[in-house]
């Protein structure tokens, strides 16, 4: 890759401490990231998948330096931002913005629709309070509100219109990334589909760059270009949306997209073979996190974590099965 | 097909202070025995509040229940007085709710609560209930279950506790189970388990099945039969390949449309997914047409004046549609 990345994540972690307080030690750590290492290039929507407790969310908040990463950095537009100042932090936000998944508990409920999407850029500028009222009616108009709801409160509005709300928000600034934290999870199917082409279109509209962390695979096959899938804080398997619907390698890939029911009654699939629950974070099992659940395990599985490895052009997978000398003989392909 | 629940013009209203909320709204279907009736829907459009009137859960005031009849074996629910209905609560007809933390009681023991059902229903020891209560979490997946009895609802996985949910609901061997969005709070790896227990569960006892969903692919890999819903009414009832085959309801084709499926991007970019226009009327409001009229893109002006019937359209498809007489109206490209 020659072009510099908009976003450069490099062996990022974060351990949160479980107990312990001012004077005394933590008892645990809770591995809610363990060494993820992505890019995001310019005009790219990024997909980030796992189930609940992989640490997608995390990640997200990581990038926007809401929380303080534990080792590793994040570059942006090859600028390490993770050392910046309080003043320089606020100012490098209004280049990446974030899209919350609760339409309900994102926005206060004291304020007016007017003073929720123009936050940002009183936090960040010096702006007169007409020139900020006009940019809220420019901003809800084009996700689909109107003027007239500038002076509402979001009690007034149904999740769809509070999701617009929240997104109008996060443009008020013109940011380049936008990381949207599941925004269509918590609505219904018709109002789903109404948001996902708004993004689709905003996208074009202001140039933006997504990360699209999201728990539903069929969601973000829809709108992404790459796709991550996470387990237990590291990523598995990432790449191109095309080469990971149809040829994906991980095992625990294959049994996500298996896992997800077929809206075809004419398909009905097999029970599936992953058993159990996800290990815990706090005390994860040693090499392969996989491997409890995993029905390829062998002994090196056990005893150490594959890395993440380009196994064919931009797809890259972390598993022994397909790693040349990963000790099954040659990489599994199919 | 023998009939075990039918359901006659059902209502449900609601005393608010915006005025009289019609959460249900002359709701009627049949469900066989040893068949799977999936209730779909999106949030408030009835289906949880039917289910419940069923067992009559729902507390009046606020909710005023009203039905020409609801029969089950030939017994109308409607008529029994308390005690009765006790009987048939967790013994002949019994529930499993979305999420298990809020239904479990969180200061009993597991085996308590897997126990309980038989001491009431069926009179027998408590050592008895408890042995037996161990060999159904014991069926249901629970590892070492026997040693589990004495854990706590919190000590437990969103997973187990929904299998120790389904322990209680199945003990007594009911001959219908309420699953209301059994597996709605899971991930898609947990929920393909739990669905795949409900099936297995439904063959050995012969139990039917009211599967309500928001999810049509859990429909389509689950349900014989479907009910669609729109704000308190049903709009379509159909065989499951018909649903998803020939869809009839202008609604029904819309939430089909509608959702992202897997696979979609193989071999090319991305379409635009059909939301469906505006949103859910509120149920205060009084509609004197048909209440999906002011969303449907086939409306013409009968659609406001007068509602349509159930219509039926051949052998056990019935939608909620003036199209039905006037198919020269539906819109080619729409």
């Amino acid at each position: 890759m020659s072009e510099t990345p908009l976003l450069a994540v490099h062996d990022l972690v974060k351990h949160f401490p479980l107990g312990g307080g001012v004077l005394s030690k933590a008892r645990a750590w809770v591995r809610a990231v363990d060494g993820v290492s992505f890019n995001v290039k310019r005009g790219e929507s990024f997909g980030l998948v796992g189930e609940s407790g992989c640490g997608k969310t995390t990640l997200g908040r990581l990038i926007l330096q809401l929380i303080d990463p534990t080792g590793g950095s994040l570059e942006f537009e090859g600028q390490d931002y993770t050392k910046l100042s309080r003043a320089d932090m606020r100012f490098m936000r209004q280049r990446m913005q974030i899209i919350f998944q609760d339409p309900y508990s994102s926005l206060d409920p004291r304020m007016k629709v007017d003073s929720i999407i123009t936050e940002p850029l009183r936090a960040t500028r010096r702006v007169s309070r007409a020139k900020r009222r006009e940019v809220a009616v420019e901003l809800l108009e084009r996700v689909g509100l109107q003027a007239v709801d500038l002076d509402k409160y979001p009690h007034e509005f149904s999740g769809g219109q509070r999701q617009r709300i929240g997104i109008a928000r996060a443009l008020c600034v013109r940011p380049e990334l936008i990381v949207a934290d599941e925004p269509v999870s918590a609505l219904d199917v018709s109002i789903q589909a109404q948001i996902i082409n708004m993004m689709e279109d905003l996208k074009e509209d202001f140039n933006l760059s997504y990360i699209f962390i999201s728990h539903d695979l069929s969601v973000v096959e829809h709108i992404c270009d790459r796709i991550a899938v996470m387990y237990l804080g590291a990523i598995f398997e990432l790449a191109p949306t095309e080469s990971f619907s149809v040829a994906p390698r991980h095992p625990y890939t294959r049994s996500l997209l298996m896992a997800v029911p077929q809206p075809d009654p004419h398909a009905r699939a097999k029970p599936l073979s992953l058993e159990g629950d996800v290990p815990s974070p706090i005390d994860p099992p040693p090499g392969c996190t996989f491997h409890p659940r995993c029905q390829h395990t062998f002994e090196r599985c056990r005893k150490e974590r594959p890395a993440l490895v380009e196994v064919t052009p931009n797809h890259y997978v972390a598993c022994w099965l397909h790693q040349k000398g990963g000790g099954k003989g040659e990489p599994l392909c199919e | 097909m023998e009939k075990l629940l039918e359901i006659d013009n059902l209502s449900v209203q609601f005393h608010t202070p915006e005025g009289v909320a019609r959460a249900v709204d002359g709701v009627g279907f049949d469900l066989h025995r040893g068949e799977i009736l999936g209730l779909v829907g999106e949030s408030g459009c009835g289906k949880t509040v039917t289910a419940l009137s069923i067992l009559r859960l729902i507390s009046s005031p606020p909710g005023r229940i009203r039905a020409d009849r609801i029969l089950f074996e030939g017994r109308n629910l409607l008529d029994l007085d308390a005690e009765d209905l006790r009987q048939i609560r967790g013994q002949e007809i019994s529930m499993i709710f979305q999420e298990p933390l809020t239904s479990l009681n969180p200061v009993l023991p597991i085996g308590r609560q897997v126990a309980e059902p038989l001491m009431v229903h069926r009179g027998v020891t408590k050592r008895e209930a408890y042995e037996e209560a161990a060999l159904w979490l014991d069926h249901v997946k629970i590892p070492a279950a026997r040693e589990r009895l004495n854990d706590y609802p919190h000590q437990l996985s969103g997973g187990m506790r929904q299998r120790v949910m389904i322990a209680m609901a199945v003990v007594c061997r009911p001959k219908l189970l309420i699953a209301d969005e059994p597996t709605t709070a899971l991930d898609v790896t947990i929920q393909s388990q739990i669905l795949y227990l409900i099936l297995k569960l439904k063959e050995e006892l012969g139990m039917s099945v009211l599967l309500i969903t928001h999810n049509l692919g859990v429909v389509a890999q689950m349900a014989s039969r479907v009910a669609i819903m729109y704000a308190g009414e049903v709009v379509e009832e159909a065989g499951v390949m018909d649903i998803f085959d020939r869809p009839f309801h202008p609604y029904t084709q819309g939430l089909l449309k509608a959702m992202p499926r897997l696979g979609d991007r193989v071999g090319r970019r991305a379409g635009r997914l059909n939301g469906i226009a505006g949103t859910v009327p509120p149920l205060t409001k009084v509609m004197p047409g048909c209440k999906f009229a002011d969303r449907c893109p086939h409306m013409f002006t009968l659609c406001k004046e007068k509602p349509p019937g159930l219509f039926a359209l051949s052998d056990g498809q019935h939608a909620r549609c003036w199209l039905k007489d006037y198919p020269e109206r539906r819109k080619a490209h729409v």
